[in-house]
């Protein structure tokens, strides 16, 4: 190839005006983005900045209102992914999706298989598998059931997948959102490889850190548009903070300790049996005070929904739970929750709302047989719409009415009526699990100031977070779970992200200390 | 490895089975057990129930819970019966697999375009099949029309010829080598006989063509690509439609063929009775369906559900009073469960759940000598609870294996392009 | 306008949508049929010549919807929480059979044998529908199965009990039956309610049932316990979420057996207006199938007592015209299509309703707030 032919190269991707509307709301406006091929181009933006639903149209999954697709140079219009596919787009997608019932090999050839005499050609598939796995040092078992395998094996196998088409360009979504520190290294490392094999990479983030870490281009979004297109090398993680928000960052830390001698929840020796010999929680011990947070580190899967529902009195496990003195193993669910435990569930859609319930009903949820929503048999209508008015005035839920069905807010809105909820019983012990997954940044520091202010007011909080940062700068205390586990004490105020990832993936060996 | 495991799990599974029935033949004197007439009558029976139960394959492993089946199957039989008469069985058999496939063009219609509850839907069209069909015979077959003078009636279609019927050459046929062992009544030996004589002695063509849709479904939905995609709407649509995978497609294309399967059993029903009459399905679509569950959503071991109901009901067919021999049959059962239980109880040092392992091993024990009791003294069940063994079975079937049973992950999920849940 | 009223009243609009398209579609079917659509239309509301022949029509309309109402709501306990009781036909059956035989062998004061009969009737039903829902909470059995397989045994043994242990045929008489009920069991007609409005009272099948009472109770506490009551509340929340309703301290096996035994103790009511209203006894006439319509029922009144009363009273005015609809030269076997068909175009209609509110709330709370907020649109 000549110099002349490179200099001429066309872009891999080009966006240009494109704008989608949906009922209400504009998610994508007059966005401009140009991807150079053989880079790692970043788009960064906070939560519901409009990044997926770009990535969405750009993979065939929406069609854009207004604007063209160019991709290396040629227009596109896309009606389905298999469009893309076919002009060699690929897309990781930040929720994994695979069947879980299939093996590895049926994963990545379905929509794409090889055939022989009417058949499905396995053993092509298998070799074809093999050596792209060899060629890119992405380690997978073609024969394994997807179920079987841990978080990273399945995003090699997403990659693969992606791979398998033969795509040159690769989307991929918020790739290191379920990633401890060590297993985005390993994918980083596998990006630069495909990097230098020529293909083009697009990576969604909102983690600056990584972004600057890998990306050759970034380009930032902002409310549905791009605002920047920035050069890595140019710019602090700060200041493209600030680009992204618009304004200052809020900081998650917590000011000064809080921490009384009182004991609200002693959890002694909690065991849950899983599947076969291994344990869900082995035994689990710890206690937290009036007044203090306790953050638990781990990667997901480690048995943090497993201590919550056994906190909770979901799912039975043995040993000794104690809230405020009172032994409360045997209690149901609902005496738990009357004697003063809040539960902010790690997925409201799942555990915390009733979607299809207007707000009041959402309110009265795991408070009915409290008042104000109880009122003998009865269900008091009144009483419950005018406590749900209160949650939205004093916890800033932006609705047209209490009557709105839960599922018409935006996430953050969501979340903050859970918390308003929660927090309304007056609970002396709080599990907060994942409580800012998903919101916006007005919405997660208004969760944390309401977290900060319980736990100035003698709250005890149980906290779970993927998000270390979150987790580092508001628990008073960390314990790391690991396979069920708690394998490590350590004091926020000198642990770094990654030695507590350290910790979190087994790398870094058990030992206590405090 | 695990393959071959399998296969000669099954192989010597049938082989205890067949023992176990030999047995009960000898100690009841019921010849009419293992004999190749019921053999004959249970595989006509068992027929229609394993298409249903292939119908509801289909849409499940394509992540559409079908319970439309027997409305899809009613329609199947009339139109059998309404071109049966016309132009013979072969016509009857197309005419009934058109039927259901419309039927289940409405299903597909409702549950993958407007996103309806699949159950609901299943529910509306059993509604409808009856009504429809009442109102074709109302219609078609009113006094007057010429179909009425060739004897069809408001309830019944006009009768059809017989389609061909062959046998197996020498075995059992001709010099009938089977029949005459069978007729012997050797322990085991005559079993055997009867059994592959029942199989293999005047039987139905549309039959054996039909028998043949097991395995083909198996080899469609296991082995090719089309198979592959229609498992994957099944199990993760959103992963099949992010891969290109048109699942909308898929799942028309799936439901469709289930209804067809569902008429295709109905015709056979028609077939075999040589016209069509209400009612003739008589629950089949929903036995299919428990067949299938039966068999743990896989075309194995739905034939061995099939195969289990259409014995009960090819036995309670020949002879009410065989029906009690299966009291004997379960005590045997039960006795070979309390003989494991105790051997492994005298190898094994007592584990900690032993109490509850004593209470099933009490209950088991009571169970046996309730069912000999019962054996001994009752002679003839009233037709009434003998028609109910097919269900009971189901249920104690489900009971006995429904946390073990493990259905498509999206099975029953309205499905939406570009919404995931 | 409110967001309550603003999806009720697509609803109604989504409802009638239907209701007009089923009835174009049978038209069609009619004309297919050789009939004439103008006739059948005239055939439904063709009561009869005579005032007398007029007020047995309407008396057959609201018999018929009473028993249509009473079905509706049984299902409609089990659809509030995604548990579908298909096995409404079976406890009505079985319970019926049971109430019938237990009355005859006793006479007590009119009102001490009717409520026994009642009592007897629930019992019967509800204990026949904690089968599944054991099955359901403790091996995890899919109850639709279930309880379809359990209608199959309950048909069996109802046949068997008419003819064996509970059989009260006499000598020459035709029809199975089991014994006939004493007089104090007969539940009193409203025929005078006729008299009111100064037409002559209807008499046949024992002209407008006194259960219509009953039935209207029954409503409004079905009406009160699910609408305005905390079982109410957490039959809701299991319904539309189990995970969440868990989370909240609402015990799902508690709840399944709770709906499941409620909904099947009124199933076993079915049956009661005929047997106490007319023919006192459970015989081979006994109207059967009335499970499986009020599903139908249930779906067009979508769960409500209020559209559940409503949707009965539509069934009825459809099923009674089966005879007019015969002497105009219609195929009477029309009047099921039309059924189904409105029930399918019902659940489909309710399905677009149901979207395009969703999208009118989404656009509002969007737009009320004035701000660009794609968060959830995006995920």
């Amino acid at each position: 190839m000549s110099a002349d032919t490179l200099a001429t190269v066309k872009p891999a991707v080009e966006l240009e005006g494109i704008t989608k509307r949906f009922p209400g709301v504009v998610a994508n406006h007059d966005i401009r983005i140009t991807v150079q091929p053989g880079t790692v181009h970043a788009i960064v933006g906070e939560n519901g900045a409009g990044k997926s639903t770009l990535m969405k149209i750009l993979y065939g999954m929406q069609k854009p209102d207004e604007g063209t697709i160019k991709v290396n140079g040629a227009e596109v219009s896309f009606r389905t992914p298999s469009d893309a596919i076919a002009v060699g787009i690929g897309m990781v997608h930040q929720h994994f999706m695979l069947a879980d019932n299939f093996t590895v090999l049926e994963n990545i050839v379905l929509g794409a298989e090889p055939k022989r005499l009417g058949r499905l050609d396995t053993a092509a598939a298998r070799r074809r598998i093999v050596q792209l796995a060899e060629t890119h040092g992405l380690r997978v078992d073609p024969d394994r059931l997807v179920e079987d395998l841990g978080v990273g094996d399945r995003q090699r196998v997403e990659i693969l997948k992606v791979l398998y088409r033969g795509a040159r360009i690769l989307i991929l979504d918020e790739p290191t959102a379920v990633l401890v520190p060590q297993e985005v290294e390993e994918l980083f490392q596998n990006l630069r490889e495909l990097k230098a094999e020529g293909l083009t990479v697009i990576f969604i983030s909102h983690k600056l850190d990584e972004v600057l870490d890998i990306a050759d281009a970034i380009t930032v979004i902002r409310r549905g548009t791009t605002v920047a297109s920035v050069n890595p090398s140019d710019v602090t993680a700060r200041q493209l903070a600030e680009l992204m928000v618009g304004s200052e960052l809020p900081t998650p830390e917590t000011r000064e300790s809080t921490v009384t001698d009182t004991v609200t929840l002693q959890v002694s020796e909690l065991t849950m049996p899983g599947e076969g010999e291994r344990l869900l929680l082995d035994d689990v011990s710890f206690e937290i005070h009036q007044g203090e947070i306790l953050g638990i580190a781990g990667v997901e899967g480690n048995g943090q929904s497993e201590l919550i529902e056994a906190i909770m009195g979901i799912r039975p496990a043995q040993g000794r739970i104690e809230l405020a003195g009172q032994d409360i193993t045997t209690w149901s669910t609902l005496k738990r929750r009357e004697s003063g435990i809040g539960y902010i569930p790690e997925d409201r859609h799942r555990q915390g709302l009733l979607l299809e319930a207007s707000l009041w009903e959402n309110r009265v949820l795991g408070h009915q047989t409290r008042k104000p929503a109880r009122s003998g048999i009865w269900i008091n209508r009144r009483a419950s719409k005018a406590d749900t008015e209160r949650i939205v005035k004093e916890y800033d839920v932006r609705t047209p009415s209490v009557e709105t069905l839960a599922l018409a807010l935006s996430g953050g809105n969501q979340q903050k009526l859970i918390v308003g909820r929660e927090m309304s019983g007056d609970p002396v012990f709080l599990i907060a699990a994942h409580p800012t997954r998903g919101v916006d940044v007005g919405a997660q520091a208004a969760i944390w100031d309401h977290l900060r202010n319980a736990r100035a007011a003698g709250l005890a909080v149980l906290l779970i977070s993927a998000d270390l940062d979150e987790l580092i700068g508001l628990s008073d205390t960390i314990q790391v779970i690991y396979r069920g586990r708690l394998v490590a004490a350590l004091d926020p105020s000198d642990i770094t992200p990654e030695r507590l990832g350290g910790y979190m993936t087994g790398a870094i060996a058990g030992t206590e200390e405090t | 490895m695990t393959r071959v495991g399998k296969y000669h799990v099954a192989l010597i599974a049938v082989a205890a089975l067949i023992l176990l029935m030999s047995l009960v033949r000898v100690l009841s004197g019921q010849d009419i057990i293992t004999s190749s007439g019921t053999i004959a009558a249970a595989l006509t029976l068992a027929v229609p129930i394993a298409l249903a139960g292939l119908g509801g394959l289909w849409a499940e492993r394509a992540g559409v819970v079908n319970i439309g089946l027997e409305g899809m199957m009613v329609l199947g039989t009339w139109f059998a019966g309404w071109a049966g008469y016309q132009w013979g069985p072969v016509a009857a058999l197309v005419a009934g697999l058109l039927g259901g496939a419309l039927g289940g063009l409405l299903h597909a219609i409702a549950t993958v375009t407007f996103g309806v509850d699949h159950i609901i839907s299943g529910v509306a069209i059993n509604l409808l099949g009856p009504g429809i069909t009442r109102f074709l015979s109302e219609v078609l077959y009113k006094e007057g029309t010429p179909a009425n003078e060739a004897g069809a009636g408001i309830t019944t279609s006009p009768s059809m010829g017989k389609p061909t019927e062959v046998s197996f050459p020498l075995l059992s046929d001709g010099p009938d080598l089977l029949g005459k062992l069978e007729s012997t009544h050797w322990f085991l030996l005559s079993d055997v006989a009867g059994i592959l004589r029942g199989l293999t002695h005047d039987v139905n063509v549309l039959v054996i063509l039909a028998v043949l849709l097991l395995p083909l479904t198996f080899f469609v939905l296991w082995h090719t690509a089309f198979g592959l995609r229609l498992r994957s709407a099944g199990e993760n649509p959103w992963a099949a439609e992010s891969l290109g995978v048109n699942v909308y497609r898929i799942k028309y294309l799936a439901v469709v063929v289930s209804g067809a399967f569902a008429g295709l059993g109905g015709a056979l029903l028609v077939i075999s009775a040589t016209k069509y009459v209400e009612g003739q399905t008589n629950g089949r679509g929903f036995i299919g369906l428990a067949a299938m569950i039966f068999g743990n959503w896989r075309p194995g071991g739905l034939a061995v559900g099939a195969s289990l109901f259409g014995y009960a009901d090819g036995l309670q067919v020949r002879s009410t009073g065989a029906i009690t021999s299966f009291f004997l049959f379960g005590a045997l059962l039960l006795l070979i469960y309390l003989g494991t239980q105790i051997r492994r109880l005298m190898s094994d040092e007592l584990e900690s759940k032993g109490v509850k392992q004593y209470t099933l091993m009490a209950s088991a024990a009571l169970g046996m000598v309730i069912l000999l009791w019962l054996w001994l003294t009752v002679d003839k069940l009233p037709d009434n609870l003998v028609h109910m063994t097919p269900h009971v079975l189901t249920l104690l079937v489900l009971l006995a294996a429904s946390q073990r049973l493990r259905m498509p992950k999206a099975d029953g999920v309205v499905y939406r392009r570009g919404e995931q849940h | 306008m409110p967001a309550g009223l603003n999806r009720a009243l697509l609803t109604v609009a989504g409802a009638i949508v239907a209701v007009i398209l089923a009835i174009a579609i049978c038209s069609v079917a009619i004309v297919a049929a050789g009939g004439g659509p103008l006739d059948a239309f005239a055939a439904f509301f063709n009561f009869g010549p005579s005032d007398r022949a007029q007020m047995n029509g309407v008396a057959a309309l609201i018999d018929r919807a009473i028993p249509l109402f009473i079905a509706g709501l049984a299902v409609a306990v089990g659809f509030r929480m995604n548990l579908f009781n298909i096995g409404v036909e079976g406890q009505y059956r079985l319970a019926a059979i049971c109430a019938a035989y237990v009355g005859s062998t006793f006479v007590a004061p009119p009102v001490i044998q009717i409520v026994v009969i009642i009592v007897v009737a629930a019992l019967v039903g509800g204990f026949y529908a904690l089968i599944p829902a054991v099955m359901k909470v403790t091996r995890g059995v899919n109850e639709v199965i279930s309880t379809i397989m359990l209608n199959y045994i309950a048909l069996n043994l109802t046949a068997y009990l008419v003819q064996g242990p509970f059989s009260g045929q006499k000598e020459g008489q035709l029809t199975t039956t089991t014994p006939e009920l004493p007089e104090s069991a007969m539940f009193p007609d409203l025929n005078f309610v006729f008299e009111w409005f100064g037409m002559p009272a209807p008499t046949r099948a024992g002209g407008l049932w006194g259960f219509l009472l009953v039935a209207v109770v029954l409503g409004v506490v079905v009406w009160l316990v699910l609408e305005r009551t905390r079982f109410g509340f957490n039959i809701k929340a299991s319904g539309l979420n189990g995970p969440a309703a868990l989370a909240s301290g609402v015990g799902p096996k508690k709840m399944i057996i709770a709906a499941m035994v409620m909904s099947g103790a009124i199933a076993g009511l079915i049956g009661l207006p005929e047997i106490l209203g007319d023919r006192g006894a459970f015989n081979s006439n006994f109207t059967a199938g009335l499970g499986f319509l009020g599903i139908a029922v249930a779906l067009l009144g979508r769960n409500k007592p209020g559209g559940i009363a409503i949707a009965a009273l539509l069934f009825a005015f459809l099923d009674r015209a089966q005879g007019p609809l015969q002497e105009a030269n219609v195929p009477a076997s029309v009047v099921t299509i039309i059924q189904g068909t409105i029930v399918l175009l019902v659940v489909i209609a309710n399905e677009i309703t149901k979207r395009l509110a969703l999208r009118l709330e989404e656009r509002r709370a969007a737009e009320q707030l004035g701000t660009n907020a794609p968060a959830e649109v995006a995920a």
